[in-house]
């Protein structure tokens, strides 16, 4: 199985290749990818530049145009995906259909990779697309369980990468409408989910309070793990209880699953995080890449130390072992 | 990670504000010399004023990368700024130099950040691309002096990053 890292620098970028990734994923400094953030990112320059880096050393880079086209803007969206084909990008990310049908005709021999963003979850789905734009690859939401991708997997014609470690979205990724909800600006078309532009933290005594837009999304205690400021991992009062309603702030890790996975017919581990820093990539692609490379009984005592690195400094399987509320 | 000893903190104290200034403002002109696109990554946030809070320290230092420059003041009195991260200095530069992961020290609330989150963001990942390395930068100014300097340097940082947290290299 392919190890699939992130990088939202060029300076993560090189971490992850020399870390021991067999692709990164990035994208480019706009609207046209699902990490949009301030200071994050690639210029056309840097994209090239890091695609040599990499294939000097037998690593892929996967280029994500993810979000979805605003009508009457799809040049932006063209561009990119003609920048990244020049630029000699080894697949394109892609979620819009619009883009996908655009990339298919004007570069039939260039990598289809289907977005987690395509919420492309059932047989049907993921056939069409392949059928549709020759798409080479589903990245899969992270709401389905093992046996769920088992049984996906025998019935589709194409490769499949799951999500495996990092920030995990409990919802119909690119559907979902919590934080433009809450901001005005959508994950899907802006490319940020809970932005920056719009949270706030304050100290309330020894308490730590996030905010996003007009909305308190959490208050954690002294002394307790803090996570980030999502709708879907903030704390709500429902009924006469103060809880978590989604999930928890927790990151996902199912690394421990290595093995089923495999046999479940998956063909890429992918690792969430373009916004982290260097020093998170370099740390968690060299523990991965160990993990991967070592025996089941090693594994744990090597992914132990990658829990304070996660948000609330815990870890979950997630979907992967549905345990609904 | 290891905290500044108090002997600092209480030198410090008795130091007079210019001579810290001036020792500062020598750092940040090496720093930006030697990474020419520092600050590029920032975009509209260059103009904003970073406040950076040693909690070990009674000192605050404000970057207004625009101008560039630094100024300290005692932390009694901390600077009127856009945005401010505080935690330990050894923390402050370890995240200088990209070699420790800001989320995860904000998650374990090592970190504290508080006002323009976008223009925090921004500086976050503009440092982390830059490649600074603060034995090699700061070695640089020491002229006849810098293999001794950096050499110095790089124990104390490998001795810093050894303790507490998971590092890298």
């Amino acid at each position: 199985m392919e190890l699939i890292c992130p990088a939202g620098t060029p300076a993560a970028f090189r971490e992850a290749v020399d870390a021991g990734a067999d692709a990164v994923y990035c994208g480019f400094r706009d609207e046209t990818n699902a990490r949009n953030f301030p200071g994050l990112n690639f210029t056309r320059d840097e994209l090239t530049e890091a695609i040599g880096y990499a294939r000097r050393r037998g690593v892929k880079t996967l280029v994500a145009l993810n979000t979805f086209m605003r009508a009457g803007q799809e040049d932006i969206w063209y561009r990119a995906a003609a920048d990244a084909v020049k630029a000699g990008a080894d697949a394109l990310i892609l979620a819009d259909f619009g883009l996908m049908a655009h990339v298919a005709e004007t570069w039939p021999e260039q990598r289809i990779h289907v977005s987690v963003q395509a919420s492309a979850s059932n047989a049907e789905a993921v056939n069409f697309l392949v059928d549709a734009f020759g798409a080479r690859r589903v990245v899969l939401p992270r709401t389905l369980t093992i046996d769920d991708i088992a049984r996906l997997a025998r019935q589709i014609r194409c490769e499949i990468e799951i999500f495996v470690f990092g920030g995990l979205c409990v919802m119909a990724e690119g559907r979902c409408s919590l934080s433009s909800y809450a901001t005005g600006r959508s994950p899907n078309m802006n490319g940020v989910c809970s932005p920056a532009s719009h949270v706030q933290y304050r100290r309330e005594g020894d308490a730590l309070v996030s905010v996003l837009g007009d909305y308190t999304i959490n208050r954690f205690p002294a002394g307790e793990a803090a996570g980030y400021p999502t709708l879907c991992k903030g704390r709500f009062h429902v009924g006469d209880k103060d809880g978590y309603a989604f999930e928890d702030p927790v990151s996902l890790d199912v690394m421990d699953q290595i093995d089923r996975l495999r046999d479940a017919g998956v063909s890429a581990l992918k690792i969430e995080g373009r916004q982290r820093g260097k020093a998170y990539v370099a740390e968690v692609v060299a523990t991965l890449r160990r993990a991967l490379d070592a025996s089941a009984e090693e594994r744990g005592r090597i992914l132990a130390r990658l829990r304070l690195l996660s948000e609330g400094n815990r870890t979950t399987a997630g979907a992967y072992e549905k345990r609904w509320r | 990670m290891m905290r500044l000893p108090t002997f600092f903190s209480m030198l410090a104290k008795h130091v007079p504000l210019p001579v810290i200034q001036q020792a500062a403002a020598a750092m940040l002109t090496q720093i930006v010399r030697r990474h020419g696109g520092l600050f590029e990554r920032l975009g509209e946030h260059r103009e904003k004023r970073y406040a950076f809070l040693p909690s070990d320290l009674p000192l605050a230092f404000l970057v207004e990368p625009a101008i560039p420059a630094v100024s300290v003041s005692r932390a009694q009195r901390p600077p009127a700024a856009d945005a401010a991260v505080e935690g330990p200095l050894f923390m402050l530069l370890a995240l200088m130099e990209g070699r420790q992961d800001a989320d995860a020290l904000f998650f374990s609330r090592d970190l504290t950040v508080t006002g323009d989150m976008e223009a925090m963001l921004a500086l976050r990942n503009a440092l982390d691309d830059s490649g600074i390395d603060l034995p090699g930068d700061l070695g640089a100014m020491a002229g006849p002096l810098a293999p001794f300097v950096s050499r110095a340097a790089s124990g104390v940082r490998s001795r810093v990053l050894a303790e507490g947290n998971p590092s890298w290299n």
